[in-house]
């Protein structure tokens, strides 16, 4: 499998990645998810505009074929933008799930919240235990 | 005796030598002994013959409909089925394939649905429809809990007391532990008059629930009730009769957000209420988000045209939880018939069937409103089915009478509501001819004489 | 590609419509045109744009359009958890007799005696069977039957002042419309795992054993194709803790006529006629999925419910105050109840009883022959159904997916895959007792050759099926760009 873990970011264990400035987060899914869904994604559910996100709650939902993957919001606080790119063309999202296919910006309530994330090191490893 | 197995005794003996068992009962030493059943009731076996000779038996216990003529309506009545649609439908192919889950093996199944989900869409004029679901009454539920999902912090619903009171019933009881609060529009000789809709429509209201025509046979203010409802912020939920729409405007035309029916007119036979096909349509916006199988047009590896189930991930068997329904079916054969009924008859086929319900139940009309002692308390215009009064009679004793002539009428109103005693319903399809509706009044004429009330 | 010419090509019916065709005519109007016309407000204004078509261009599409179908009259059909077994004609013919065609719903219930008649009798054989007195047969569909149980559920939690109680513990093993249904009628499904054995262990429902359980929903035999050993000591627990046993009836066809699923604690369940009581699937529906629960909760079963009278007869008894209501206009599909009660009056229970021991003797033969070249994960018998693993041929690149289609040119129903979701390329096989031996040895060796082929040409698998009308079909653009309905001329 072709997984790439970019190093400037943080992940969660259901996937998703954190690119974190100042008190604002940028939010998409890793390529291993993309790798789940074998590259290919249908559709892309996310929330509007100034919606309020709960951390480790479904924030939207990301559709391939056969399966459908909740989307859990790695960090609290109001999602100040959607790239609607993304839901216009899911595609991208498969092509470049860390560059144009990012989902959702979020302002942090809590950018203490972020310490519990996992670092690309740890996320690596953690990826090997679920083979 | 068991005529569907498919070996001997002998051919089982020697498989289950093959798995190193001697009897049948070895199979079962995985169930606990203290929950085998000891014994069942005698029941004989029944032969083809005795079992025929047992329903004959059975199904003449039944009113001989034969020679009958059915004026009965409430949401169940009598169509014409052209023969295409039964020898069709019973091929072998289609009556006993599985759902389509694998669309190389399926294109016949999976080609009618896309082409009954087509046909229905033209009909109705409404951007999607689904393959099917149980039946109007449960594709109305399901289609309110789809709107309410869909309206932001809006929980409530709306609805037209002249709904079907079957279709009202079926509504509280799916959304009864669910966040939506249904309430009611008083009906004004028999119709919800768009003012009333307006005093009630708050930002709090999520849809709008209408049937047209009701269930007391009138036809609604549509349009008007369409743009107060979309100006309010609320969906617009219409459960129509699919022979009415070559006639009447049909939902899409006034911009309803959701259509449902119940499809038994379009080539099922009413048995007693147990055949039926829940019609379901939207607009596109909701198409990642209704209830029920859908069929895509798509290609395959060699650029052939093929058919499939598409939008799998909005279904329990993917979603599980959080499917939008927990629906795993469609109505398949029925839905089957209906395509066939629809290509069959076509636009010119249907609209007859329209203008013959409509102008067989007008003349209807006319004549018994002639007849002293019955009136028809409504002026709102109708299609096939009607209201009327007995202004001083009892509609039981009318269809006890009228049925001892071979001759149904109602169903009687009182029953659905207390002050509409003295009323029952008529349904006139294009299956009546003028010398039914002729018998039909004089039958009645002649209760009226014999009571001395001339 | 033998048969190629046989079975034509066809078109769209939008295709082969023309202008001013026809083919049927409804009854003509004999009554004058009325007095006044509609107005025009509430009148259809654009044109009914339907296609126009002869009769005879109508019987064609239509037949040559079956002959592009699988079904259980042509082939052999072992797909897990569906119970494809013979339909029989008969129950056709009685099904079909006018005398239960014609009747309309609101007829008085003196005129339906016959139709009610054998919906009584229908509700008698479901309650022998199972051992639960309260039947309706209502339900069109085994979702809409755990959905009414769901309800029934709540209801009768909510008269008991028990509104807490949210929770229902579904095995990682059940069907999809398990939790769909639990969640609809307002509860919260919590998944608990099988143990090593495949088996619900007593220790993964300890856990939850508190105040706020409404219950569990079990499949017995589960979908592993196993008796649930311990099925008996968790309905213990679950109802010592004040919840209910809900049991997915769709693997009844292993158990009918041996076990009452009353007898292990079951309190609620559904069955599927159109599974085990021979009714047709018709392609995706009508079947029916009829409930049957305890004394104690008959009172909130849907109305009406069908009764025997003192005198005799029969009727639609309304007055039932504690019902939850309806669900769903009329009473039930009532053509799929009379083939039901055809195939059961022809069986009797002991035909029955000797039916589930051939279904499992079938399975169990048929797995036998496919555990030397195919894992089988889990127990040494399986009932009437069982779950092979295709993970080591995956590992060659040919999945469960392509073997199941190639099996389609070897005029064989795949069987269903990618279920239960805890075994990794999973093949469900439910061969029925309605098949041949030869039938079973037949498929065996089919598989065996597949597996050569996985090992000598993997390839050859993956552009399967060939001999169709169609080969794979592309799934990613129907569900990205969802072409819904026959595109309208512009």
């Amino acid at each position: 499998m072709d997984v790439k873990i970019p190093e400037d970011l943080l992940y969660t264990k259901s996937h998703e990645w954190a690119r974190v400035s100042g008190t604002e987060a940028t939010v998409g899914i890793s390529s291993y998810a993309v790798e789940q869904m074998e590259k290919e994604i249908v559709n892309v559910e996310l929330p509007e505009k100034n919606a309020k996100v709960q951390k480790g709650e479904s924030f939207g939902v990301v559709d391939s074929v056969k399966a459908a993957f909740d989307l859990y919001a790695p960090v609290s606080g109001e999602v100040i933008d959607v790239n609607k790119t993304a839901t216009n063309q899911p595609e991208i999202v498969a092509e470049s799930p860390y560059g144009e296919g990012w989902l959702i910006k979020i302002k942090m309530s809590d950018p203490a919240e972020t310490a519990d994330l996992m670092k690309p090191a740890g996320y690596k490893t953690f990826l090997e235990s679920e083979e | 005796m068991n005529p569907y197995l498919c070996g001997t005794p002998e051919e089982r003996g020697k498989m289950l030598e093959t798995l190193g068992l001697s009897s049948m009962e070895d199979l079962f030493t995985c169930i606990p002994g203290e929950l085998k059943t000891p014994g069942f009731p005698e029941m004989p076996p029944l032969r083809e013959y005795e079992l025929k000779k047992e329903i004959n038996r059975l199904a003449s216990r039944n009113l001989c409909m034969e020679g009958a003529v059915s004026f009965m309506g409430g949401g169940s009545c009598e169509h014409f089925i052209p023969s295409v649609v039964p020898a069709l439908a019973g091929r072998a192919e289609f009556v006993t394939a599985y759902t389509p889950y694998q669309a190389e093996a399926s294109q016949g199944s999976l080609q009618v649905f896309f082409e009954y989900q087509s046909l229905v869409c033209r009909l109705f004029e409404m951007d999607v429809s689904n393959a099917s679901m149980y039946d109007g009454a449960t594709a109305l539920a399901e289609g309110v809990i789809m709107a309410a999902s869909q309206a932001k912090d809006r929980t409530q619903c709306l609805v037209a007391d002249t709904l079907h009171p079957n279709w009202l019933e079926v509504l509280r009881t799916y959304t009864e532990n669910l966040d939506i609060e249904l309430e009611i529009l008083p009906s004004k000789e028999g119709v919800v008059l768009p003012a009333t809709l307006e005093g009630k429509l708050t930002d709090r209201v999520a849809c709008v629930v209408f049937q047209n025509p009701n269930f007391l046979g009138c036809i609604e203010e549509m349009r008007e009730i369409s743009e107060i409802t979309h100006k309010a912020g609320a969906f617009l939920v219409a459960a129509v009769d699919p022979l009415s729409l070559p006639l009447l405007a049909p939902p899409g035309e006034y911009k309803a957000d959701v259509a449902v029916a119940e499809g038994q007119s379009l080539g099922l036979p009413p048995y007693f209420g147990g055949e039926t096909l829940g019609i379901f349509t939207c607009t596109e916006q909701f198409m990642r988000k209704l209830p029920g199988r859908l069929v895509g047009m798509t290609k395959d590896t060699r650029g052939r045209r093929g058919y499939v189930l598409t939008l799998q991930t909005r279904e329990q068997h993917i979603r599980r939880e959080k499917a939008t329904s927990n629906i795993c079916t469609n109505h398949a054969l029925n839905a089957t018939r209906a395509t066939i009924y629809l290509s069959s008859m076509g636009p010119e086929g249907l609209s007859e069937v329209a203008r013959s319900c409509h102008q067989n139940a007008e003349y209807a009309k006319k004549r018994i409103g002639e007849l002293a002692g019955f009136e028809i308390p409504f002026a709102a215009p109708t299609f096939k089915e009607f209201t009327v009064k007995m202004t001083n009679g009892d509609p039981g004793e009318l269809a006890g009478y009228l049925s001892g002539k071979k001759c149904l009428i109602g169903p009687a109103l009182g029953s659905f509501y207390p002050e509409r005693k003295d009323s029952f319903l008529l349904c006139v399809t294009e299956m009546r001819t003028r010398e039914e509706i002729d018998r039909l009044v004089d039958a009645i004429s002649e209760i009226i004489i014999r009571k001395g009330k001339k | 590609m033998i048969g190629k010419g046989l079975i034509p090509d066809v078109a769209s019916i939008f295709e082969i419509s023309r202008k001013g065709r026809r083919g049927i005519f409804p009854p003509a109007a004999t009554v004058p045109a009325p007095e006044r016309e509609l107005d025009k407000r509430h009148v259809r204004t654009n044109p009914l744009e339907l296609p126009e078509v002869s009769q005879p261009d109508i019987v064609r599409h239509f037949t040559n359009l079956s002959r592009r179908n699988f079904g259980i009259d042509t082939v052999f059909y072992p797909l897990g958890s569906c119970t494809m077994k013979h339909n029989p004609k008969i129950n056709e013919a009685v099904a079909g007799d006018p005398r239960f065609e014609c009747l309309p719903a609101f007829i008085p219930d003196e005129a339906a005696s016959g139709i009610l008649q054998i919906c009584f009798e229908l509700s008698e054989f479901i309650s022998t069977l199972t051992g639960l007195p309260g039947v309706s047969l209502q339900p069109a569909a085994g979702a809409h039957g755990e959905l009414t149980s769901m309800l029934i559920m709540k209801a009768w939690f909510n008269s008991r002042g028990e509104k807490d109680r949210r929770i229902i513990l579904i095995p990682d093993t059940a069907h999809g419309t398990n939790p769909a249904s639990a969640h609809y009628a307002g509860f919260t499904p919590r998944k608990i795992d099988s143990g090593p054995d495949g088996n619900l262990d007593l220790e993964a429902i300890k856990p939850y054993l508190d105040s706020s359980l409404a219950g569990i929903m079990i499949t017995n035999p589960n979908t592993l194709g196993l008796f649930e050993k311990k099925i008996k000591g968790i309905s213990e627990l679950v109802h010592e803790a004040g919840g209910l046993v809900y049991m997915d009836g769709a693997n009844f066809n292993a158990i009918m006529g041996i076990v009452r699923p009353a007898d292990f604690g079951t309190d609620l369940m559904h069955l599927n006629l159109h599974k085990t009581f021979s009714t047709p699937h018709g392609g995706g529906g009508p079947g029916a999925g009829p409930i049957a629960v305890t004394g104690e909760l008959e009172p909130f079963l849907p109305k009406p419910v069908v009764v025997k009278k003192k005198d005799g007869t029969f009727a639609l008894d309304h007055d039932r105050p504690s019902s939850i209501g309806r669900m769903r206009g009329f009473y039930g599909n009532l053509s799929v109840v009379v083939r039901a009660w055809a195939y059961i009056r022809t069986l009797g229970y002991e035909g029955l009883r000797e039916t589930a021991g051939a279904a499992v003797l079938n399975a169990n033969y048929l797995r036998k022959k496919l555990e030397k070249e195919f894992e089988v994960p889990y127990g040494d018998y399986c009932m009437h159904e069982f779950v092979a693993s295709l993970r080591e041929q995956k590992k060659r690149r040919t999945r469960a997916l392509d073997f199941a289609k190639a099996l389609i040119d070897y005029s064989i129903h795949p069987p269903t895959i990618y279920f239960p979701l805890i075994v990794p390329e999973a093949m469900m096989i439910e061969p029925t007792e309605t098949e041949s031996p030869e039938t079973l040895d037949r498929f065996a060796s089919v598989m065996e050759e597949l597996n050569r082929k996985s090992m000598e040409d993997p390839e050859s698998l993956k552009t399967a099926p060939e001999t169709t009308p169609v080969s794979r079909l592309d799934e990613l653009t129907a569900a990205r760009h969802p072409v819904l309905s026959w595109p309208k001329e512009e």
